[in-house]
């Protein structure tokens, strides 16, 4: 008999990534890795879908991951282009130095 | 597996159609005219054709598509309130955008894809379609706020906006990802009938954590406290114009899409906790919001914590979790639509230049300047504050005895000590206008000028204002369609 996987690691390994995610998103300045950390967030929620359609052996979930990955692939793209826009003003992308608004 | 063929019905969905088709048209048109305020009349056009189908398909429920969205009275309430909202802010966008040359076609596509997004999370009645809708608003708005760019504080705003959103979205859709992997199903009606007592699920902590994802997204989305911090920043950096719009209509869509949830999939599970939450949040989000507006000196930057205390005064309506907090919160949220945009209008005018001309200072004496202006302003602020006779105070009026009928009382007592905070601030706008003479700086900024459109928003805003006030059974009777299907 072929030892399985359980579904719980594989949530566990979601929630550590969802959590790296958050974590880089709050911690780190540089506005590009903060884009990647939201990828990565949203990539451990997909890990988390494809575990649990497993699981309920449900098509929903894995249909989902696909709406997630294109609203990723949306979010990417909108986000670089304000990233471009915002450098063509301050030539930074560190978002310490992006502060004109205040109040 | 065996594969069922999708049950499809467009109608029910005929008004976000009609939305979609018109910003599709609108980039069209955008490519062949060289005067781009015909697009913004065309964009006008389409949402009165979508109100109108809005009105004829007020007849009874209609499932669209594999129950993943309805047409019921809820929904079609709501698109009234994103139609409005649209509308104003695209008379207000037509004067603005020209003085500052912004006047892009792509401004009035990216504005009609947002209110269909709006509209589709009123319709949704599947987590996926509420994420789509939420998506399809929210990029739209990320590029709107950071449309001037000729301004650093615009594109800053869209960043910022951006970054806080996706980060808000994400927190979403874990939620969603929990309640599926609890119920096995991301069908709202789904999900709410494996919470009935009967099934024995209530109490499951997966489903618990899922829905408090959930609600750190909606937070967000709303602009509630602690999710709040991004609100100022936002709406003081984006174009006038576009803040104005989303202050409405992504409020009122995060309200939408959350109402129902808690409603259709909630009503039996957790009763207790996610209102307890929602109450603290409630409080904590009017109080937060009231005390920071009243040390503002910038009155955009006020408007934009007024915003979050209006997001407290609605979340009072969500509490009680009764069909009379509903159509208080729909009632609240058409009455916001009239007076903020109408508020925002007033701002839009008075600044010359990019986030100057702004601040409190600048209101001084308006009433000797441009009495029309002061006393638009002034009603809009009276209405804000929840004064009778205006429409604002009906709104309030409903959602806090929703309150006081789910027997607390005392969450309508701490908003109505909120909006007599509330007044402090927005009637000093009034006695800046009206008791305070023009500073030299004031008397040499460049005369105000009232384009056409915007005038129209104004009359538009200041007429429902008032007239809805003094009358507003038209408005209560819509509102009590406004019932799930």
């Amino acid at each position: 008999m072929i030892n399985q996987v359980p579904v719980s690691y594989y949530l566990l390994l979601g929630a550590i990534l969802f959590s790296i995610g958050a974590g880089g998103v709050l911690i780190r300045r540089n506005a590009i890795v903060i884009l990647m950390c939201v990828e990565m967030m949203m990539n451990a929620v997909n890990l988390t879908f494809i575990a649990f359609s497993r699981y309920l052996d449900s098509a929903t979930g894995q249909i989902f991951v696909f709406m997630v990955m294109a609203v990723a692939a949306v979010e990417v793209a909108i986000g670089l282009a304000l990233l471009v826009e915002l450098n063509r003003h301050k030539q930074t992308v560190n978002i310490d130095e992006i502060n004109s608004l205040k109040g | 597996m065996p594969i069922e063929i999708p049950t499809l019905n467009v109608i029910a969905l005929a008004p976000q159609i009609v939305v979609v088709v018109t910003a599709l048209v609108v980039m069209a048109l955008d490519i062949s005219l060289t005067d781009k305020r015909v697009v913004g009349y065309v964009s006008l056009l389409g949402l009165a054709a979508a109100a109108v189908v809005t009105f004829a398909l007020l007849g009874g429920p209609a499932q669209a598509i594999q129950q993943m969205a309805v047409s019921d009275g809820y929904a079609l309430v709501l698109n009234l309130v994103f139609i409005v909202t649209a509308a104003l802010a695209i008379l207000v966008a037509l004067g603005y955008l020209d003085e500052r040359e912004l006047q892009h076609g792509e401004y009035y596509a990216l504005l009609l894809f947002s209110t269909a997004g709006m509209m589709l999370m009123a319709a949704a009645t599947d987590l996926i379609v509420v994420f789509m809708g939420l998506e399809i608003m929210s990029v739209a708005l990320y590029i709107l706020a950071a449309f001037n760019h000729r301004q650093v504080g615009s594109g800053e705003a869209g960043m910022k906006y951006f970054i806080l959103g996706a980060f808000a979205s994400a927190f979403f859709l874990y939620g969603v990802a929990l309640l599926y992997g609890a119920t096995g199903s991301t069908n709202l009606h789904a999900i709410g009938e494996w919470f009935s007592p009967d099934r024995g699920n209530l109490g499951d902590p997966l489903a618990l954590v899922g829905l408090g994802l959930l609600l750190i997204g909606f937070a967000f989305k709303v602009a509630a406290v602690p999710f709040q911090w991004w609100t100022p920043d936002v709406y003081h950096g984006a174009p006038t114009s576009v803040t104005a719009f989303m202050s409405v209509g992504a409020k009122a869509a995060g309200f939408a899409a959350l109402v129902r949830i808690l409603m259709v999939s909630f009503d039996q599970a957790f009763t207790l906790d996610w209102q307890l939450v929602l109450a603290v949040l409630a409080v904590l989000t009017m109080t937060v919001g009231n005390i920071a507006a009243l040390a503002q000196k910038d009155v955009k930057r006020m408007l934009a914590y007024s915003s979050v205390a209006h997001a407290g005064y609605i979340l009072v309506g969500v509490v009680p979790a009764t069909m009379t907090g509903v159509k208080g919160v729909l009632f609240y949220l058409m009455a916001y639509a009239f007076m903020n945009i109408g508020a925002f209008a007033v701002i839009a005018v008075l600044e010359h230049r990019d986030a100057i001309g702004t601040a409190l200072s600048d209101y001084a004496g308006l009433s000797t300047r441009k009495p029309f202006l002061a006393l638009a302003m002034a009603v809009f602020m009276f209405s804000l504050t929840g004064i009778p006779p205006f429409v604002g105070f009906w709104g309030k009026l409903y959602v806090f005895r929703a309150a006081v009928e789910a027997n607390m009382s005392w969450l309508a007592v701490v908003g109505v000590i909120n909006s007599a905070i509330s007044a402090f601030y927005y009637l000093s706008v009034v006695v800046q206008m009206y008791m305070r003479t023009p500073t030299d700086e004031t008397a040499a900024a460049p005369a105000l000028r009232l384009s056409g459109p915007v005038v129209v928003t104004l009359a538009l805003a200041l007429v429902a204002t008032v007239v809805l006030g003094l009358w507003p059974t038209p408005l209560v009777n819509l509102t009590a369609l406004g019932i799930f299907g």
